[in-house]
């Protein structure tokens, strides 16, 4: 079981609700990776308007844990005032936190991170936070009340895959009770093995997913990969050496020479 | 009165928040309201009483990753 603040659950692979050809197809790809926890978000609704309604709907029928995010938020009051009103539609204190600090990478902005970070815990919010791989910055997250770290592998939608896996083996060997959560960059299942090898707790995943010209079949791949990757770690990988090492037994070998 | 909502500016007869939900056809448990960046939360709208030029945002549940 993975507890992730006061709840436990067993599917280790945390879905993004976003770009799915159409919601019949989100439904499926839940269905089908076994998640229990999806990210949702908020947005602007139009007058009148019930399209937040029937995805609430959607979401509230599907039975799995619901993890607002922030995303967008470029500032810190941005991000606190959205996951207010985040937990007073989903009556959740999880917050999946996110403070963009640039346009173009997505990278997040972690001195704001930080603040937004310490506010919302010293309000009652459970933080998940959308950082870097970086090490000092997540000394400060879990000063300011996080109890999860979610460190990105590779740019957010990129499918990249682990583009630093000196980092991630460092990041884990530092907080080996912290709760760690691959949070973006993943494109492929081997990406998501390859990080559960690594001794990660779980990963986050939307687009690898969404975009996929089958999102119901990915999603479960996934959740194949992340079961797999979870397996080997728990089972000690190898470690790799710079030269051969015979399989095969030679004592006994027969000598015809 | 005008108010500024979901960025836009609108003349809407309303003296409290729940008055404009009304006014403009919101409806749902799933809203969320803030004025002038505070939460105003659900319970508290009927009671909240706007002023001319507030900002008012009203959001809802989108997909999300």
């Amino acid at each position: 079981m993975l507890k992730l603040y006061d709840i436990a659950v067993q599917s280790r692979l945390l879905l993004g609700t976003a770009r799915y050809p159409s919601p019949a197809i989100l439904a499926e790809a839940v269905r089908r990776s076994k998640t229990e926890i999806v990210t949702v978000s908020l947005r602007r609704e139009t007058a009148g308007g019930r399209s937040g309604g029937a995805f609430f709907d959607l979401i509230r029928d599907l039975g799995v844990h619901v993890l607002p995010n922030t995303a967008g938020c470029h500032s810190v009051q941005e991000a606190v005032l959205t996951a207010k009103m985040a937990r007073d539609v989903f009556r959740t204190n999880w917050i999946k936190l996110e403070v963009i600090g640039h346009h173009d990478t997505l990278q997040p902005d972690v001195f704001g991170l930080v603040e937004a970070a310490r506010i919302l815990a010293g309000d009652g919010f459970q933080v998940f936070p959308y950082t870097t791989d970086d090490l000092v910055v997540a000394e400060k997250l879990l000063e300011a009340g996080c109890r999860v770290l979610m460190p990105s592998c590779a740019p957010i939608g990129s499918a990249m895959g682990p583009v630093n896996p000196t980092a991630l083996k460092s990041f884990r060997a530092h907080f080996p009770d912290v709760p760690l959560i691959v949070d973006a960059g993943i494109g492929r299942p081997s990406h998501a093995a390859d990080v559960m090898e690594r001794g990660y707790d779980a990963v986050l995943l939307n687009t690898a997913v969404a975009g996929a010209g089958d999102p119901a079949a990915m999603a479960e791949a996934f959740a194949l990969a992340i079961a797999a990757g979870r397996l080997a770690h728990q089972a000690v990988p190898l470690q790799p050496r710079d030269m051969a090492v015979p399989s095969t037994p030679v004592i006994g070998k027969a000598v015809f020479a | 009165m005008t108010f500024i909502i979901n960025g836009e500016e609108q003349d809407v007869a309303a003296a409290t928040l729940a008055d404009l939900l009304l006014a403009l056809d919101y409806e749902g448990d799933w809203l969320a309201t803030a004025v002038n960046g505070e939460l105003v939360h659900r319970e508290e709208r009927a009671a909240f009483p706007l002023g001319a030029r507030d900002r008012i945002e009203i959001l809802s549940p989108m997909q999300g990753g």
